[in-house]
C-alpha cells in the first residue's frame, strides 16, 4: 500500500492562501468553511526576524485519534494510501473527533456531518494531485508516496530539513514543513 | 441551527439560481463540448486584476465550477493566483449590479430607479450630446482601467472625446516609466520585463512581491529563491518577501532615494559596476560620477537608518552577480511626489550593473503584433487634453492624468468637463483626496459609471450600467509581449444572471444611439475578434479551442542578437539628462528628505494582500473568505506603550481631521515604530456593497493630501500622517 504525504518547502511559501481558495471552489467548501488554512509564525525583534509560513490541513496521521475516537466509523484510515476520511453517511455530526484532533482539522458541515481536506482522494485515485499543490504558483507543495523512495516526497525528506506539527501528540503525522 | 442535507441544498440551488436560469443560452457557447461527467472546459483569460493570466473555467451541471490556469499560457503556467481561482465568486456574488440604474434624488444618496437598457442608454445619449452642443465633445471625459474598457473608447473617441485616462499612470507606475524612459529610452511595460526567473540577486524596494500578486512575478521571484538568488528587501515593513531575503533592510519611510544614492557611489568608488557597459553606452558618466560622490554610505545612514556596513554589503551583493542582477522598479511607486527621479535613480543603479537587455536583469520582451480593426478614423480636435494644460507636466504618458482631468473639471481650465465616463476604476478609492473628487462630480451634467459591482463611485453615478463579469462575456484579444509573444482569448463560459451586458455590447448599443453606427461595421464580437486573428494569419477555431496563440520565438537578450539600442536623445543610456536640465529638473537625481511625522502621528502606508484586487473584491464570497477586513498594523512595542493589542479595534484620525472607520490592530514586530500600514481597498461605505460595507478602514479616505510630482504629475500618496483614537 502506498503511504501518501504532503511536503511544503517554507522557503518558497508566500502565504498567498491559493491553496486555500483551489481548495474551496474544488470541493464545494461552503461559505464561512475551510479546509486548508495558512500559519504566520514570526519570531524575533524588528528588524531581525524570521518568518515561516505554512500551508496547514488535516495530518492524515498514520496514528489518527479521529478515527480511533469516532463512535459511528464515519472516520476511516482510506485503502487508498492511509489518506484519513469521513464517511459522510456514517458521521452523526457529534464532534468527539473535532475534539481529538489536535490541529483544528475538522469542521461540521452546514449539512451535519464532519468534514475536512481528504487529500483530494477523488483526484488522487485517478493518479492526480490535491488542488492546493497543482495550483501553487510558487511550486511550493509536493504530493506522493513515502514508500516510494524515488518520489518527490521521499527525495525530499532525505535532502532537506523538516519539521512536522505537534509531533508530541504522538499521531505520526504525514504533512513535513521544510526549512 | 443545523442544517438539513435537503435545507442545505436549497440554500445552494437559491445561491446558484440566476446561473440556472440562463442554462438554455449557454449552448450558444461552441468552443468546448461536455465531456461525459458533465464537465465543460472553456479556456479563456482572467479579469480579477490587470495581469490577465490565460485559464481555464470548468463548467459542471451547467454551473460554474472552477477556474484553472491555461498550462499554455506563459503567464500563468497553469496555476492561477488565490484571486484567480477565487473568480468564481465574481460570478456568484450577491452583490453584483443586475440592471441599469438612473439616480433619483441627490448624487450619493445610492436612491435608484431600475431602468431598462434602452431608457439608461437613451438617457446618456442625450445628455451626451447637449454636453457636444454646448460646450464640445472634448468636453466629456473616460477614465478607464483595464482591457474591457476598450470598446467603450472606441465609441467616445468616435463621438469627440480626448480626454482618455487611467490611474494606471498618476496613481500608480506612471514614475517607473517615465524614470526608466529617460535612463534608457523605454517601458518597463507590464508584464514587466524583469527576468527575475533568471537572477542571481534581486532588490525589492519597497515592493512586496508574494503579497503584491502578480501571477508570473511571484512565480518567478519563488524560482530565484529556489536557484539560491541573494533577495534583498528594503521596506519599513517586514514583508512576506523580507522574510525571504539574505539583506532586510528596514529603512526609514520616504528614504530610499539617499540608500539609492548611496549604492551608486559604492559600486563607483569601489570600481564594481560594469565598466565596459557604461564606457559603451553611457551618457554623462563622469558628471554622475562627481556628483554622487558626495553620497556615501556613511551620509545615507543617517538619512535611511541602514548602516554603512549594510549598504556597503548590499551594494557589493548586487555587484557580485551582475549582470545577472536586478534592482526591480517596483509597481505601484507613486509615494513621495519625487517618485520620477527616485525610479530614474532604480534605473540607474541597475544602468551601473550593466543589465539591460541581459539575463538576469532585464530583458527585451519579444513583441506580439495582432492588426487592429480597420475603423474610420476619429474626429480631428482642435483642442489640446485637458489634463496637462500647457505641458505642465514634461514628462506623461498617452494613458494620462486622472488627477488633471479632476482638476479641469474643478476648475473648467482649460475648459469645462461636464461629463465622466468611469470604466471598471473606483475613482473614489483610487485617486487621493475624496473631498476633491467629489466636489468635481457635483460640477457634473453627467456621470456614468460601467461595473460588474457596486462601489463608491457608482453610489455617485447618474446613471449604472451593470456589466457582465469576464465569465461571461467575449472582450477584446489580450496581445501580449513577453517571454515568448502570445495572444489570449476571453470567451463567455456562463450567461450573466440578469440583465447585465457585456461591454463591447454597451458601447455598440451607445454608438447606435449617438448615430455612430459607421463605427461598428460588425454585427458580433466575434466578426470582430475573428477577422483581428485571421488577419495576423491564424485560425480563429483554433484560437477558441486552444485559448492563446503564440507569435514567433524572438531574441530577448543581446547575447541572442538583441541590438543595446537606447531611445533617450543621446541614442545612450543617460546618466545625465539633458531632457530634464531643459525643463529645470535635476539632470541626475538629487537627494530631498521626506518630511517627518509630527509627534504622536505616524506615518500611513499602505499595500496589497494575495487575496483582493484594489477595492473591487472584498464582496467575492470566496475572497472574502480569505481575508473579510483589513488590520493596521503597528509596531508591538509602541502598541504596548500607548495600550493597545492586536484584535482591538481603534480609528485612525490623519493631520486633516479625518476619522476612519474602525480598524483591527495588528501588533507586530513586522513594522518600524514610526509608520502603520495597512491594505488597501477595505473600509466600503457603499450600502450596495453588503458583503464589504464598513469592514476595515479605507486608506484612500485618509490620503487628504498628495504630493504632485513635478515631472510627471502623479500623485505622491505616501505623505499622509495619523494618529490613533481609542474606540470604546
Amino acid at each position: 500500500m502506498a503511504r501518501f504525504a504532503m511536503v511544503i518547502d517554507t522557503k518558497k511559501c508566500v502565504g498567498c492562501m491559493d491553496c486555500v481558495v483551489a481548495c474551496k471552489t474544488e470541493n464545494d467548501v461552503p461559505e464561512g468553511f475551510n479546509r486548508d488554512w495558512l500559519a504566520y509564525e514570526t519570531i524575533g525583534k524588528f528588524p531581525n526576524l524570521h518568518q515561516e509560513n505554512r500551508s496547514e490541513r488535516c495530518n492524515h496521521c498514520d496514528n489518527p485519534p479521529c478515527v480511533y475516537c469516532c463512535p459511528c466509523g464515519a472516520s476511516y484510515i482510506s485503502s487508498l494510501g492511509g489518506i484519513v476520511l469521513v464517511d459522510q453517511n456514517k458521521c452523526s455530526g457529534c464532534k468527539a473527533c473535532i475534539a481529538a484532533c489536535p490541529y483544528n482539522a475538522r469542521f461540521i458541515h452546514p449539512v451535519g456531518y464532519a468534514s475536512k481536506c481528504t487529500f483530494c482522494e477523488h483526484r488522487v485515485k485517478h493518479g492526480g494531485k490535491p488542488a492546493c499543490v497543482e495550483v501553487c504558483p510558487t511550486h511550493c507543495m509536493y504530493f506522493g508516496d513515502l514508500d516510494d523512495p524515488m518520489s518527490d516526497v521521499a527525495q525530499l525528506l532525505k535532502a532537506r530539513k523538516y519539521h512536522t506539527l505537534i509531533p508530541e501528540a504522538g499521531t505520526e503525522p504525514n504533512v513535513y514543513y521544510l526549512i | 441551527m443545523k442544517l438539513t442535507r435537503r435545507k442545505f441544498l436549497e440554500i445552494s440551488s437559491a445561491t446558484f439560481a440566476g446561473a440556472a436560469l440562463s442554462q438554455n443560452l449557454i449552448s450558444n457557447i461552441k468552443s468546448n463540448d461536455t465531456d461525459e461527467l458533465g464537465i465543460r472546459k472553456v479556456p479563456t483569460y482572467c479579469n480579477i486584476c490587470f495581469w490577465k493570466c490565460g485559464a481555464i473555467a470548468y463548467v459542471r451541471d451547467g454551473k460554474l465550477w472552477k477556474i484553472e490556469g491555461n498550462p499554455l499560457d506563459p503567464l500563468s503556467n497553469g496555476r492561477l493566483c488565490p484571486r484567480g481561482s477565487g473568480g468564481v465568486g465574481m460570478h456568484y456574488d450577491p452583490d453584483r449590479l443586475k440592471a441599469p440604474l438612473i439616480r433619483k434624488g441627490n448624487r450619493g444618496d445610492e436612491k435608484w430607479v431600475v431602468a431598462t437598457w434602452d431608457e439608461a442608454l437613451n438617457y446618456i445619449a442625450d445628455k451626451m450630446l447637449k454636453i457636444k452642443e454646448t460646450y464640445g465633445p472634448e468636453s466629456i471625459a473616460l477614465f478607464n482601467h483595464g482591457i474591457g474598457g476598450n470598446f467603450l473608447k472606441h465609441t467616445l473617441r468616435a463621438f469627440g472625446v480626448i480626454n482618455i485616462v487611467a490611474p494606471s499612470f498618476a496613481q500608480c507606475r506612471g514614475p517607473r516609466e517615465i524614470g526608466f524612459e529617460l535612463t534608457f529610452g523605454d517601458y518597463i511595460g507590464s508584464p514587466e520585463r524583469t527576468d527575475i526567473r533568471n537572477t542571481k540577486c534581486l532588490a525589492l524596494i519597497g515592493s512586496h512581491l508574494g503579497e503584491n500578486m502578480h501571477n508570473t512575478q511571484v512565480q518567478d521571484f519563488a524560482k530565484a529563491i529556489e536557484n539560491g538568488a541573494s533577495i534583498i528587501v528594503v521596506d519599513p515593513r517586514f514583508s512576506i518577501a523580507a522574510g525571504k531575503a539574505k539583506y532586510y533592510l528596514p529603512i526609514k519611510p520616504g528614504t530610499d532615494l539617499a540608500l539609492l544614492l548611496s549604492w551608486m557611489n559604492v559600486l563607483v568608488t569601489e570600481n564594481l559596476y560594469d565598466r565596459d557597459f557604461v564606457d559603451k553606452y553611457g551618457w554623462g558618466f563622469e558628471s554622475f560620477k562627481n556628483e554622487i560622490s558626495a553620497y556615501t554610505p556613511e551620509w545615507a545612514y543617517i538619512q535611511t537608518g541602514i548602516t554603512p556596513e549594510q549598504i556597503r554589503n548590499t551594494a557589493r551583493e548586487l555587484a557580485l552577480h551582475k549582470p545577472a542582477s536586478l534592482v526591480h522598479p517596483g509597481r505601484h511607486v507613486n509615494w513621495y511626489g519625487n517618485d520620477t527621479q527616485r525610479s530614474r535613480a532604480i534605473a540607474l543603479v541597475n544602468a551601473l550593473l550593466g543589465n539591460w537587455n541581459r539575463k538576469g536583469g532585464f530583458f527585451k520582451p519579444a513583441e506580439m503584433k495582432i492588426p487592429k480593426y480597420p475603423y474610420p478614423p476619429y474626429p480631428e480636435s482642435q483642442r489640446e487634453k485637458a489634463d496637462n494644460p500647457d505641458n505642465k507636466y514634461p514628462f506623461i504618458s498617452e494613458e494620462g492624468l486622472t488627477n488633471g482631468i479632476r482638476e479641469a473639471t474643478l476648475t473648467e481650465k482649460p475648459y469645462p468637463i461636464k461629463g465622466w465616463f468611469v470604466y471598471g476604476t473606483n475613482l473614489i478609492e483610487s485617486m487621493p483626496n475624496q473631498l476633491e473628487t467629489i466636489e468635481a462630480i457635483n460640477k457634473l451634467d453627467l456621470l456614468v459609471a460601467i461595473d460588474v459591482i457596486p462601489s463608491e463611485i457608482t453610489s455617485w453615478a447618474d446613471v449604472v450600467l451593470p456589466e457582465a463579469v469576464y465569465l461571461e462575456r467575449f472582450d477584446d484579444i489580450s496581445v501580449n509581449s513577453f517571454y515568448l509573444p502570445f495572444a489570449l482569448i476571453r470567451q463567455p463560459v456562463v450567461n450573466p444572471p440578469n440583465e447585465q451586458k457585456p461591454g463591447w455590447w454597451i458601447a455598440k448599443k451607445l454608438a447606435e444611439k449617438l448615430n455612430l453606427n459607421e463605427y461598428f461595421p460588425w454585427t458580433d464580437i466575434e466578426e470582430y475578434l475573428k477577422y483581428r486573428i485571421e488577419s495576423a494569419g491564424y485560425s480563429y477555431d483554433e484560437f477558441k479551442s486552444k485559448g492563446i496563440i503564440f507569435g514567433e520565438k524572438q531574441p530577448i537578450y543581446d547575447n541572442e542578437g538583441v541590438k543595446q539600442e537606447f531611445f533617450t536623445p543621446s541614442g545612450k543610456v543617460e546618466f545625465y539628462s539633458n531632457q530634464l536640465a531643459e525643463y529645470g529638473f535635476d539632470p541626475i537625481p538629487r537627494y530631498i528628505p521626506p518630511d517627518d511625522p509630527p509627534p504622536g502621528y505616524f506615518r500611513l502606508l499602505f499595500g496589497r494582500a494575495p487575496v483582493h484586487t484594489f477595492s473591487q473584491t472584498q464582496t467575492n464570497r470566496i475572497l472574502r473568505d480569505m481575508m473579510n477586513e483589513n488590520e493596521v498594523w503597528i509596531n508591538s512595542d509602541i502598541a504596548n506603550r500607548i495600550g493597545i493589542k492586536s484584535g482591538d479595534y481603534i480609528r485612525l484620525k490623519n493631520q486633516d481631521g479625518i476619522i476612519s472607520n474602525k480598524v483591527k490592530v495588528k501588533a507586530t514586530q513586522k513594522i518600524r515604530g514610526d509608520c502603520v500600514y495597512m491594505v488597501h481597498g477595505f473600509g466600503h461605505r457603499s450600502k450596495a456593497l453588503s458583503g464589504a460595507y464598513m469592514r476595515g478602514a479605507s486608506d484612500a479616505e485618509l490620503i487628504t493630501k498628495y504630493k504632485i510630482d513635478p515631472i510627471m504629475g502623479g500623485t505622491g500618496m505616501n505623505v499622509n500622517f495619523v494618529t490613533i483614537l481609542m474606540e470604546d
